[in-house]
């Protein structure tokens, strides 16, 4: 009875580990290429966020300073990421002011310093690559990845044109994208310009990541030597009772 | 040095019970020598309220309930503030940690019979604490003010819309508001931050006091007061407190924090169970996410609620729905009564008590995951039939703990 | 199993060492853990942006002027001193607690008679040193309410503290040292940094 419960309890710890939360799209995601400890793919990220999504939409919670932890100084900062004339201790906001945006794209882009914890790095890795030509929209994009999104297709001139085909089959409608004019970068160079981009986006989400695991392995090795400790205590008090 | 030290506490003890508590409550509180596993939980939910209310404190420092700040001061506090990530961390994952510990304390209970008597207000204070931290961990989940904790809010102040006559004005009352706005946000901060803490350690205090009163039950589940040494007058089967449980209790707490702190350090989302993903979304007033769950540990519940779909008896389904959320955990205050058996422990009980616990830990299982996920024909089905195993554990127990076969109880505790 | 529990006769060595050891383990962990609390509590991230070194143009700044500027939350007072108010410096400096300036008020380069970098431009922490109200600018000279001796300078009117045209504390007042000269630099004749003395940490 008693292993049954236990059994039973360390099934549903091991069930909690999947992701079941993790934001739902009709198509597969594509895995991102995530490892926020490459500091050169988070300082390239850092660049192309300033310099293509900054301009819309904020990381209003994020200190431009604080980009120390992926090894850029104050002056690298300054000059690599601040083109507003912000302070470096100042924080990341957008230029666009949230009456522009309502207007010109219906809603107000959204703060992304938390994206990544909410829409998770395979969605804006898939999300950021599949960009259609849509006539029937009122940016003249779409995307496959979130149908009628309100943003048009920002990085267009790297990606190039993408087109949507539709096949029947027998599961139904297959939907994929396939390449009609090319952009400034191949596919593989925008696969890895996007991967750096959505990593930023991770790291972003929760610059303190890397030292918090850090940390978590000091406490961890304290933790199991109190261990020791403790349970050598234990065994010899209650020698008394056995 | 030592006389020094003695000459204090003597000076203490005549004007403070000092040593007399000390004694009654640790180094002369006698407790069975054979608690197991289960009997760690206990220690651990103080251990847990004590992190949840030091953390909570510090968070107090730097968060604002006010609708337009409360989501930026939450980021604030994870980037801005020294080691404030940690110390929110900390909270977040106790307060779940605190739901596992005292399910586990609660389940412990209902397997070795903890809640017969004498310890019948033991158990119902314990319900009472249950209760209070329901209801900690809602208004908590609100503070955040990310999508999450507004729609969840939500649902649950719609609940009390379901109440006939009053339904209405008594939503309005609790919000401050027509609808959930910054007034509720700001009072529920004082409920949390102020109200259900204090109500909380009072009910905590009661419940030890209660529990030294009786004394502690085991997994024999016999009474070890009921053999004393006739010499000493201390049960023969009893041990001190101190230090042979605290240095016990010890090796528990480092093995818990060795759970809590990987949490902390390595999984704090817990995949999305202990931080949900939307809620890192700023609450949104017009728009609600795709898909709405409640934390894990109220999932058994929502599902409750969502289970009925049809009228009856003249009362409509929303209305059924909350009765049978709220009956649900009411209905564990019963439990001292509607257990007929002559004894106390599973050890001894008979198969179907054994068949009916097993069936009841399923159906808090099953509709806790049903309760994660969007409701379709299929699943509500599911919770239609599991939310009748959970209430027939309880309803029909007068029946079947009369009618089981038991074994005998030992006269002496059995060596583990 | 014996019936008695009197722990004291059980205290063996081995137990006394495993309690000392795992008591200091136990302090180590108490301490460690007691560390991000109290150091949540130090100025965050905003405060210190916030903080930041401020820029000053001091080219308008006319002669006897002063021109108050808030870093960290305080007034800091920017005064460009004429040569009779430079002359009183040394006049009076008999009556003065510290006239050399030698308790640590001030960074090293502002350890001189004119308390500055610039003779004519003082930059002070406008904070008394006595129990933190900002001073009142006296520039008249012998006024009723302060005197004739009075050459100028500063009054504190919670506590009557006085300062000289330096922030230089006088003697038998409550305010125990100089006023506070903050860490500073010129960028060019006219750019003053107020809060550090490198360009880098705007």
């Amino acid at each position: 009875m008693k292993k049954i419960i236990i059994n039973a309890i360390v099934f549903v710890f091991c069930l909690a580990s999947f992701k079941l939360f993790a934001a739902e799209s009709a198509i597969p995601l594509d895995k991102a290429p995530v490892d926020i400890t490459d500091n050169a793919s988070l300082q390239r990220g850092a660049e192309s966020f300033v310099n293509y999504c900054l301009t819309c939409h904020g990381a209003s919670f994020m200190r431009y300073n604080r980009h120390r932890d992926i090894g850029l100084s104050n002056e690298e900062i300054l000059s690599k990421l601040i083109h507003t004339g912000q302070k470096v201790g100042g924080l990341m906001e957008s230029a666009m002011r949230k009456k522009e945006g309502e207007e010109w794209f219906g809603v107000v882009p959204p703060d992304l310093s938390v994206i990544a914890r909410s829409r998770g790095a395979d969605w804006l890795y898939s999300y950021l690559r599949a960009f259609y030509r849509d006539d029937a929209t009122t940016t003249g994009w779409n995307n496959l990845v979130f149908d009628r999104a309100a943003m048009p297709h920002v990085l267009y001139e790297l990606q190039g044109e993408q087109k949507l085909i539709t096949k029947a089959s027998d599961k139904g409608e297959q939907k994929t994208l396939s390449l009609e004019k090319p952009g400034e970068l191949t596919s593989a160079e925008y696969d890895k310009f996007v991967g750096d981009l959505v990593n930023y986006l991770v790291y972003l989400g929760e610059p303190h990541a890397n030292s918090r695991k850090e940390l978590g392995l000091m406490v961890m090795a304290f933790l199991f030597g109190m261990l020791i400790l403790t349970y050598v205590l234990k065994r010899e008090y209650w020698k008394d009772i056995h | 040095m030592s006389n020094l030290f003695n000459s204090m506490i003597a000076w203490v003890d005549k004007r403070f019970p000092l040593t007399s508590n000390w004694k009654a409550h640790l180094s002369e509180y006698y407790a069975p020598k054979n608690f197991n596993f289960w009997y760690y939980f206990g220690s651990l939910a103080l251990l847990v309220l004590v992190n949840q209310l030091i953390t909570g404190i510090f968070l107090t420092m730097n968060y604002k309930p006010d609708a337009s700040l409360a989501f930026s001061s939450v980021e604030y506090i994870m980037r801005d503030v020294e080691y404030g990530w940690l110390i929110r961390y900390m909270h977040s994952t106790g307060a779940s940690m605190f739901f596992v510990v005292v399910y586990l304390h609660m389940f412990r209970g209902m397997m070795y019979g903890s809640y017969r008597k004498p310890r019948e207000l033991l158990w119902l204070v314990g319900m009472g604490i249950f209760f209070i931290l329901m209801s900690l961990a809602f208004t908590g989940y609100i503070l955040p003010w990310g999508q999450m904790s507004y729609w969840g809010a939500q649902v649950i102040v719609s609940m009390f819309g379901a109440i006939p006559v009053v339904g209405d004005t008594l939503q309005q009352w609790l919000l401050g508001d027509f609808t959930l706005s910054d007034a509720a946000l700001n009072r529920f901060f004082a409920y949390h931050v102020v109200t259900l803490p204090i109500l909380l350690v009072v009910l905590v205090f009661v419940h030890i006091l209660a529990l030294h009163e009786t004394g502690s039950n085991n997994p024999d589940g016999i009474e070890i007061k009921t053999n004393k040494n006739p010499k000493t007058g201390i049960p023969v089967d009893g041990i001190p407190f101190h230090p042979y449980y605290t240095v016990k209790d010890i090796v528990g707490v480092v093995v818990f924090l060795i759970v809590f702190c990987g949490i902390i350090f390595f999984a704090p989302e817990m995949g999305g169970y202990f931080l949900e993903y939307n809620n890192f979304i700023p609450a949104n007033t017009l728009q609600t996410p795709d898909h709405i769950a409640p934390v894990w540990y109220f999932t058994p519940y929502y599902s409750m609620l969502r289970a009925v779909t049809v009228n009856f008896l003249g009362i409509d389904a929303k209305l059924w729905g909350v009765i049978l959320m709220a009956g649900s955990v009411v209905i564990f205050c019963f439990l001292p009564w509607l257990d007929r058996s002559p004894v106390k422990s599973i050890r001894y009980k008979g198969t179907y008590f054994k068949v009916a616990l097993t069936l009841f830990v399923i159906s808090f299982f099953v509709l806790g995951w049903l309760g994660t996920k969007s409701p379709t024909p299929m699943y509500t089905l599911l919770a239609q039939i599991f939310t009748v195993i959970y209430f027939a554990f309880f309803i029909l127990m007068p029946w079947y703990s009369k009618i089981d076969k038991v074994k005998p109880e030992p006269k002496r505790l059995m060596k583990e | 199993m014996a019936d008695s529990f009197s722990i004291s006769d059980r205290m063996s060595g081995r137990r006394k060492f495993l309690i000392a050891i795992t008591s200091v383990a136990g302090g180590v962990a108490g301490a460690a853990i007691a560390t991000p609390f109290l150091l949540s509590m130090m100025p965050s991230e905003r405060a210190k942006a916030a903080g930041a070194p401020v820029e000053v143009d001091i080219s308008k700044l006319e002669l006897g002027m002063l021109l108050m500027v808030e870093w960290r939350g305080r007034v800091v007072w920017v005064l460009k001193r004429t040569p009779e108010m430079l002359e009183t410096l040394t006049k009076i400096e008999g009556e003065l607690a510290d006239p050399g300036s030698e308790k640590k008020q001030q960074p090293d380069y502002a350890q001189n008679r004119t308390r500055s970098i610039k003779p004519e431009i003082l930059v002070v922490e406008g904070v008394c040193t006595h129990l933190g109200c900002s001073p009142v600018f006296r520039k008249d000279i012998a006024p009723a309410d302060l005197g004739a001796d009075w050459q100028g300078g500063f009054f504190c009117p919670c506590h009557g503290s006085k300062f000289d045209l330096a922030g230089r504390v006088y003697k038998s007042v409550p305010a125990p040292t100089n006023m506070v000269v903050p860490p500073h630099t010129y960028l060019s004749d006219t750019q003053l940094l107020i809060g550090s003395e490198s360009e880098g940490a705007v």
